[in-house]
């Protein structure tokens, strides 16, 4: 922290004020009071100009657009465009979501998003897994006959999607070959693979490992090449800190982790003989936003700073665009409560802010009901209009880097920026990513931080509304729940499921199959075999199921 | 079974969700408490949660649930009881919405702890169904 400069002559003005304005603190109530912020940083009671890094200008803030990006990387930010409206859908069957969907879209929604059935995420069809499981909390996708139905009517030429999509990326096969059914070249096609990081389904939330680690670095590196070959307008990569941070992560930890991935990642496209300025323009992030206001809005600002300096230095890129951190911020759900859920409103207001005021370029904003059950059409449509609000009615793109100049929050950047590059600089001493994962080591921070933040709450430390404070007598039933989807709408998409295997060309299948397995063997590119397979009508279990037996199924860690 | 011996929990997940945040501080919490708690990481199947209970002489099993994987935990009561080991007390924690918990609680579960429940609250929830476990079994045999 920047100390005012003590000279030894007679005192400046400032440091006469200075010290009028400590005493007078001194002598106030909860003068004593401490605080730190969830990253561990302590933080001051007042910020002056003797924080900031304001002389550095042009050094450490620049204008907008140009290195190091702090301020925003497009030289308009929200004053030209709003960041995209992109919420997250994910229920039933096919037709449910295209309906959610379409509905959405009418209220504001500017982008599609696909969260697909937890059995779609562990690599299976919906005839291999309990029937109870089916469409709870995502759509059942398994075939390009389901993708049809998913995006009728959706014009996938001129809006973008974002597929919760890990290893091996079936969901955008089938996208894909939706487009070539349409007659859309994939040239048009324009959206992110939202779930690729395999390292932080590894280290965090488990939803993938269909495949081993291992194996799904590999496949990784085949989509990058594959997209910036073939859909040049598809983000293949999305680093995901969101994971990370909802699983106990600090905020510093959380941008560290997947600044230190990225990095990994980007080693494994350059080691495949890729060009930094060719491949770097794609990587996209994916982030976390609690509701720790000014800590949020440090985070992205030192994230976007450090980024840049990764890019250009570490990789050596030229192209500005590669040093572009493009980001996705999604409001945290751990931070909302079951206790008094409408509060819950409020909390995402203040999440949505600070990630406005943290410059990203699309919003996914949690409905209020989310720690209830899987959101309901009137909490989704809240949630929608909670952006309408911040972005139409307070008027906060208005302005670019608006909070930019603060003395605390520039102080705060600068802190936050520190503490991230220590925390990178630990996972390059222990090998990079990859290392400190198989290790444990990240695990082990992130379980650390889970853990202490829990017990702050515990000890009253940490107030969460409603439920170490202000508690207050509640009814269970008082607020609607998502009902399941119904049986029969499930038995008929088993139904349709068996048809669709019985009526399609089995032997362009089983050739699929098979030219999907002998690039894994080989050093083939293995995603366009799985965008091969997924047009001739392999399913999304089969592609999986082929893959794991070819490249191994992966199995967490079981340590505490 | 000597009433010192501190409880022994299972702290697992079943289904496809891999959401863990939960099970492990749970987890971490108990083992801090003093009692000797066997971790899994997430989507174990039910016949090996039985098999895990067996073999652990586990007084207590606790199931996290993010995303609906506790529509499962009735086919787990069952197996358990199948297995003959009705005496150990299942409870689960996690998002379960009011009109699941009642199916829960009717399948045969001790405690539904849903988000925002303290973790001391548990602990204690768990040394008395552990009491209450042992003394079953003293007063069957």
């Amino acid at each position: 922290m920047n100390k005012p400069i003590h000279k030894p002559v007679a005192q400046t003005e400032f440091e006469q004020a200075e010290r009028r304005w400590q005493a007078a603190f001194d002598a106030s109530p909860g003068a004593a009071r401490r605080a730190a912020n969830r990253s561990g940083i302590e933080v001051k009671p007042l910020y002056t100009p003797q924080d900031a890094s304001g002389t550095r200008y042009l050094e450490t803030l620049g204008f907008p657009g140009e290195y190091p990006n702090t301020r925003g990387i497009y030289a308009s930010m929200h004053r030209g465009r709003s960041w995209t409206q992109r919420q997250l859908i994910g229920l039933g069957v096919p037709e449910d979501y295209n309906a959610r969907l379409k509905e959405l879209l009418a209220h504001g929604a500017s982008a599609v998003s696909l969260i697909p059935c937890n059995s779609v995420f562990r690599g299976y069809d919906a005839d291999e897994v309990p029937e109870e499981l089916l469409g709870t909390c995502g759509t059942v996708v398994n075939t390009v006959d389901d993708m049809t139905r998913a995006l009728a009517d959706i014009p996938i030429d001129r809006i973008s999607c974002a597929l919760n999509d890990p290893s091996p990326f079936t969901l955008l096969a089938l996208v894909l070959a939706v487009a070539k059914r349409r007659h859309i070249p994939w040239t048009r096609i324009t959206g992110t693979s939202n779930q690729s990081d395999c390292i932080s389904h590894f280290v965090a939330n488990h939803m993938f490992f269909r495949l081993a680690l291992p194996g799904a670095r590999r496949v990784l590196v085949d989509h990058i090449a594959f997209c910036n070959a073939e859909v040049p307008g598809w983000n293949p990569l999305s680093v995901v800190g969101q994971h990370m941070q909802q699983a106990g992560a600090t905020p510093a930890e959380a941008m560290a982790f997947t600044l230190a991935s990225a990095i990994q990642y980007a080693e494994d496209c350059q080691a495949r003989g890729m060009a930094p300025d060719a491949f770097l323009p794609r990587f996209t992030f994916f982030f976390d936003i609690s509701v720790s206001f000014f800590e949020e809005i440090a985070k992205f600002r030192a994230g976007r700073r450090i980024w840049a300096k990764i890019a250009r230095e570490r990789f050596g890129a030229k192209d500005p665009k590669a040093w572009r951190f493009k980001f996705h911020g999604q409001t945290s759900g751990v931070d909302l409560t079951r206790q008094q859920p409408l509060n819950n409103i409020a909390r995402v207001a203040v999440q949505a802010m600070a990630g406005i005021f943290g410059g990203l370029q699309s919003l996914h904003t949690d409905s209020y009901d989310e720690v209830l059950s899987v959101p309901t059409a009137e909490a989704a449509r809240i949630a929608v209009a909670t952006q309408n609000v911040l972005r139409e009615e307070a008027q906060l793109t208005d302005v670019i880097d608006p909070l930019g100049g603060s003395y605390y929050l520039e102080a705060l950047t600068d802190q936050m920026q520190e503490r991230i590059e220590s925390i990178i600089a630990r996972i390059d001493a222990a090998g990079g990513m990859y290392r400190a994962v198989e290790q444990g080591l990240v695990q082990r921070m992130i379980g650390d931080s889970a853990l202490a933040f829990q017990k702050r709450v515990e000890s009253g430390e940490q107030t969460i509304v409603g439920v170490n404070a202000y508690q207050a007598e509640e009814d269970a039933d008082a607020y609607s729940v998502l009902e399941y989807p119904h049986r029969e709408r499930i038995a008929a998409q088993l139904t349709r499921l068996a048809e669709y295997k019985s009526q399609r060309v089995n032997g362009a299948v089983a050739r699929a199959l098979d030219g999907l397995a002998r690039a894994a063997q080989g050093n083939a590119n293995v995603m366009a075999r799985v965008v091969e397979a997924a047009d001739a009508g392999a399913t999304h279990g089969e592609i999986c199921a082929c893959l794991r037996r070819e490249l191994g199924f992966g199995q967490p860690l079981a340590m505490v | 079974m000597p009433e010192q011996q501190p409880p022994k929990v299972i702290v697992t997940k079943i289904g496809f969700d891999g959401h863990d945040r939960g099970s492990r501080v749970v987890a971490a919490y108990l083992r801090d408490a003093g009692m000797e708690v066997v971790y899994t990481p997430p989507w174990q199947e039910i016949a090996a949660v039985v098999k895990l209970a067996t073999e652990e002489d586990a007084d207590v099993i606790g199931v996290s649930s993010l995303a609906t994987d506790h529509r499962l935990v009735p086919k787990l009561m069952s197996a358990l009881h199948a297995a003959g080991l009705e005496d150990v007390r299942v409870i689960v924690g996690g998002i379960v919405p009011p009109k699941d918990e009642r199916l829960l609680l009717e399948a045969g579960v001790a405690r539904v702890f849903h988000p925002g429940a303290a973790l001391g609250e548990i602990a204690e929830a768990v040394r008395a169904l552990t009491q209450a476990r042992r003394k079953q079994l003293e007063s069957s045999t």
